[in-house]
């Protein structure tokens, strides 16, 4: 403790003291600075390393491979979001020119295409028969689109454990579905 | 009825516990701090539920930030040494000599947004000046006739590969407003040097948004 113990205590010997002041220090005043600079310290440090997510991109040099591979992948499992201007954004499954469903509208988010990546994938394992074959997802954004509408849908796959995803340039045929030519 | 008076108890508080601990914290904090640099381009990162950190060193970060549809980039590398590094690969490549002087500012930089020929200019105007930016700087050209971007982050490739033997991280910081071509842009630049990884910096959620 602070408060130092000093004067009285067996004072047998009946000689006048003068009596001693307590030694005891208010600490009140250093307890008020350092949780200034504590909270200084708190507030100026960039302690939370910036979150991140990964990105991996095929290789330039593949990507014309899997234009020729498109043809071959499985149009049931095949799931095309198009990302619009004004946070739209739309899904077909299939082809483009003749899609097995859709293209329908969609919002972001849980109760949106969440719902519908979710059931999707479900559908192309059952198709597939295999755990590892699940959906693929092909992501177009449009010239409208906003960063954030890529990282929302990027996210969803993340979410809804969608492994096989690439981010494709869009087509003018996907542009007319969107209604942005 | 004689109530017993109650005997006052002293009204002041021993400090001495509360004092040690908000000293060890205090101590804590000042140990683990690192200053934060000034941010050039301040870019408001869209959320994501992923919780991946960003790596803390060897990383190369191109900010896309500023005004939608006129979006700048920015560029920066971690670590002072390897800042000069790239500073200097950067300087031989576009015949420009940087003093000591210029190197030290440019250390402590976080990123910059100037195109090369100016960089010099930049670089000796007084700290006041500098700090404030983000609207005063340019941004890094990323043209295809002029596309300082993709020299600048092939340097601090080669510095990372020939000074920590390592592939350098490249991070996208990415504005949430910023048009999807811009970022596209970027992302096609640094493909074409086969740098098909990336991290995007983003914010942190919940699932349920």
């Amino acid at each position: 403790m602070a408060e130092l113990n000093t004067g009285g205590g067996g004072n047998k010997d009946k000689k006048v003291r003068s009596k001693k002041q307590n030694a005891g220090v208010d600490l009140t005043a250093m307890v008020d600075l350092a949780f200034l600079l504590i909270t200084f310290f708190m507030l100026t440090t960039s302690m939370n390393k910036p979150q991140s997510m990964n990105l991996a991109m095929p290789d330039k040099q593949a990507e014309l491979d899997i234009e020729d591979q498109k043809t071959k992948v499985d149009e049931n499992r095949t799931m095309t979001i198009l990302i619009g201007g004004d946070n739209k954004v739309k899904w077909y499954m299939g082809m483009v020119n003749n899609p097995i469903e859709g293209p329908t509208d969609q919002t972001y988010g849980k109760a949106g295409i969440r719902q519908v990546l979710l059931e999707k994938d479900k559908q192309a394992i059952a198709y597939s028969r295999e755990a590892d074959k699940g959906l693929i997802v092909i992501i177009r954004a449009s010239e409208k689109a906003t960063y954030r509408n890529l990282v929302d849908i990027l996210d969803e796959m993340a979410i809804s454990g969608i492994k096989s995803y690439a981010l494709v340039d869009i087509t003018p045929e996907d542009l007319e579905i969107l209604g942005e030519k | 009825m004689a109530k017993g008076k109650m005997k006052k108890k002293s009204m002041s508080v021993d400090m001495t516990a509360m004092c040690d601990v908000s000293f060890l914290l205090l101590t804590f904090f000042v140990l683990t701090s690192t200053a934060k640099l000034p941010e050039p381009l301040p870019v408001d990162t869209p959320n994501s539920t992923v919780q991946t950190k960003l790596p803390e060193s060897n990383l190369a970060t191109v900010t896309i930030g500023g005004e939608p549809g006129k979006e700048k980039v920015f560029f920066g590398v971690l670590g002072k040494e390897d800042r000069i590094a790239t500073l200097e690969k950067m300087g031989s490549r576009y015949q420009i000599e940087f003093n000591d002087e210029e190197k030290q500012v440019f250390a402590y930089t976080e990123g910059i947004g100037t195109p090369i020929n100016e960089l010099k200019k930049f670089l000796n105007q007084p700290a006041d000046v500098r700090n404030k930016i983000g609207a005063d700087q340019p941004g890094v050209p990323t043209d295809s006739l002029n596309n300082q971007l993709k020299d600048w982050v092939e340097m601090a490739r080669t510095v990372a590969k020939e000074r920590n033997n390592k592939v350098l991280d490249v991070a996208i910081k990415g504005d949430a407003e910023a048009n999807y071509p811009a970022v596209k842009k970027v992302i096609d630049i640094l493909q074409e040097q086969r740098v098909n990884k990336f991290f995007l910096v983003t914010g942190l959620r919940n699932e349920d948004f």
